[in-house]
């Protein structure tokens, strides 16, 4: 009996191929299989790649000031003309680009983060922890987000740090809520079961048993957020409440440029047309993802 | 469970959530740094000055007192005194009020009108070309910057075409019709003053568009998966062996049923409207409540951000009430399940 027992804890004990939580392969091969997706990943490539890049890929330097040349039309000089100092408005856009994109991913992560352990240790401790937990998050979630975050931010000081700060506090209890309601399910499954039964520690649990399974879902929600928190960095940024002058960034130049819309509508144009395009390829991409790490949510 | 449960129960959590959103606001409204009173006595004013305004709004309490003291207002209907315009917050939101829900009714109306046949032709040829093409469309609706489509709308069709005003609800040398509703589209066909309308619809048109552009792709999407799981009934089945013809099953049976999921999403669309149009007053220089709290927050007039928040939570509370009502009432499905 004893020998068996011995042999088996061996068997156990041998080196497990590290498993990865998401299947990469079969990812890269729904992917190929949908178009629409497939256009969305590329837009975002070259998007990061020019933004990352943009020491090399920007004409001129973003922040120089050239009044010779102050609001000049788009030109092979100024592929989209210039600002009302002179500056190259091509080059700030590929430079407020990183901090746009930085600024979604930042929030999104940190949220993201945030949100799950609490909601996934909330859904697996459940009893008074779990019951205030989820009043709280109802509270925050019946405020309209934009107020809240536009109150948040305008108390904390404008700048695009702040913002970042209010806009990812108002978006932790949609991950709490999500990986509250998947915890809830995982909770019940045979293999937390097993791990209670070995007297694993909650932490354990939550770490190599509850988290992993609970992925996919939050995975697709923090992809559809990135072109949502893009906009609201920059709908903030356009009210006064984000980037301040003279920092390169899309929504501070479309709040800019809106001085002199009327004869000059590349100021504003180009840069909105960026965070549209950066927006829209984001959603593009994250609607394709949940298609194939969640399909129960979108059956058609 | 009955309308009154739902109701009953709703109502104690709208005390819980107001409770809950004049806590957050209060303690957003602690964080900043500037000191209310110093903003309102203004820069010139002595220390003295200051500290009596300190003392008579009671900002020297301790901060449980003077939340205790601004709930028992909000319950009363005081939401304080703005510190820009000196008025009752509640006396200025009633102002902006109307106009803000005249525009997001307006521009509901255009994403339902545009919406609802995007999302139908999307699911009755699904994955055809229409279907990209709709698809495409809503993201693009999702991913647009409000408050930049405004500015290419003004550029175009005020600066270059100057068809339609740049900003504002009226025309300025068209003097407002008499206050009624406070709808000024209403407003001014009471009064039969129709100069007043038609310059009123044209200063709509661009904001309203802007606004419910955005949420086109929210209605299409919608109905379109409503549309879809409608269609695979056997209701349809048995209709289309019976030889009814195809414009029938998708007007008259597909899509009454496939619009009851749908009015969730709608209702919600108008308390995301409500709130939504912040950005599109900015840019319209509408005279609404998205532009009075963003002159607020610049100003750092925290009373008057704190009263928009209370009145715009309470407005979304309701509007899901209402939903779900309306809901239980079209579906009787849905009262069976508690």
């Amino acid at each position: 009996m004893s020998e068996i027992l011995q042999e088996k804890s061996a068997k156990q004990e041998k080196p497990i191929k590290k498993r990865s939580f998401i299947d990469w392969r079969y990812l890269w091969y729904q992917l190929t299989g949908s178009p629409l997706t497939m256009v969305g990943l590329v837009v975002i490539l070259l998007i990061l790649i020019l933004v990352i890049f943009a020491p090399i890929f920007a004409t001129h330097d973003p922040n120089t000031i050239d009044l010779r040349a102050r609001l000049a039309s788009p030109s092979a000089d100024h592929f989209f003309g210039t600002d009302e100092v002179g500056r190259d408005i091509y080059s700030r856009i590929l430079f407020g680009g990183r901090l746009s994109i930085a600024v979604g991913f930042g929030v999104v992560i940190v949220a993201g983060f945030i949100g799950t352990l609490i909601g996934a240790l909330s859904g697996l401790i459940g009893g008074w922890f779990d019951t205030i937990t989820m009043r709280i998050m109802d509270v925050v979630l019946s405020v309209p987000s934009l107020v809240l975050i536009m109150a948040l931010a305008a108390a904390l000081g404008p700048s695009l740090v702040n913002a970042a700060f209010a806009i990812a506090i108002v978006r932790i209890p949609y991950y709490v809520r999500l990986s509250r309601g998947q915890a809830l399910l995982v909770r019940e499954m045979p293999y937390v079961a097993a791990a209670q039964t070995f007297k694993a520690s909650r932490w354990h649990i939550l770490r190599w048993h509850v988290i992993p399974n609970i992925l996919s879902p939050i995975v697709v929600q923090a992809t559809l957020d990135l072109g949502n928190t893009i906009l609201l960095a920059a709908a903030l940024s356009f009210i006064g409440l984000g980037a301040q002058q003279p920092t390169a960034e899309w929504g501070a130049m479309v709040a800019t440029g809106r001085n002199y819309i009327l004869d000059q509508w590349w100021y504003s144009g180009f840069p909105g047309f960026a965070i549209l395009l950066t927006a829209t390829a984001f959603n593009i991409f994250g609607d394709g993802i949940r298609d194939i790490l969640d399909p129960k949510q979108n059956a058609h | 469970m009955s309308f009154l449960n739902v109701i009953r129960k709703r109502l104690v959590f709208l005390v819980f959530v107001m409770f809950g959103v004049t806590l957050i606001t209060f303690t957003i409204s602690n964080l900043i740094p500037g000191d209310p009173a110093r903003l309102i006595a203004g820069d010139r004013a002595t220390a003295e000055i200051v500290e009596k305004i300190r003392n008579d709004l009671g900002l020297d309490r301790p901060l449980y007192e003077q939340y205790g003291k601004y709930i028992v207002g909000v319950a009363q209907g005081d939401l304080g005194t703005s510190i820009r315009t000196r008025r009752p917050v509640l006396e200025d939101l009633k102002i902006f009020f109307p106009a803000t829900l005249e525009l997001a009714i307006v521009a509901l109306m255009l994403a339902i009108a545009m919406g609802i046949p995007l999302g139908v032709a999307s699911a009755v040829w699904k994955n055809k070309p229409i279907d990209h093409l709709v698809r495409i469309i809503s993201v693009i609706g999702i991913s647009t910057p409000a408050f930049w489509l405004g500015l290419l709308l003004i550029v175009f069709f005020y600066g270059k075409l100057g068809i339609f005003p740049g900003g504002g609800r009226i025309d300025q040398n068209i003097a407002m019709p008499q206050h009624v509703t406070g709808f000024l589209l209403i407003d001014s066909l009471i009064a039969r003053d129709f100069t007043a309308f038609k310059s009123v619809v044209g200063h709509l048109i661009l904001p309203a568009f802007t606004l419910g552009f955005v949420h086109l792709g929210v209605v299409a999407r919608q109905v379109r998966s409503a549309m879809l799981e409608e269609l695979k009934q056997d209701y349809i089945r048995t209709a289309r062996a019976n030889g009814v013809s195809e414009f029938s099953i998708v007007f008259t049976e597909a899509l009454p049923n496939a619009m009851i999921p749908s009015i969730t999403v709608l209702g919600l669309a108008v308390g995301d409207l409500l709130y939504g149009a912040v950005l599109t007053e900015t840019v319209f220089a509408w005279p609404g409540m998205g532009a009075y709290v963003v002159s607020s927050i610049q100003a750092l007039d925290f009373p008057a951000v704190m009263g928009f928040t209370v009145v715009v939570s309470l407005a979304y509370v309701m509007v899901n009430l209402a939903v779900d009502l309306i809901y239980m009432m079209v579906d009787p499905r849905i009262r069976g399940i508690s």
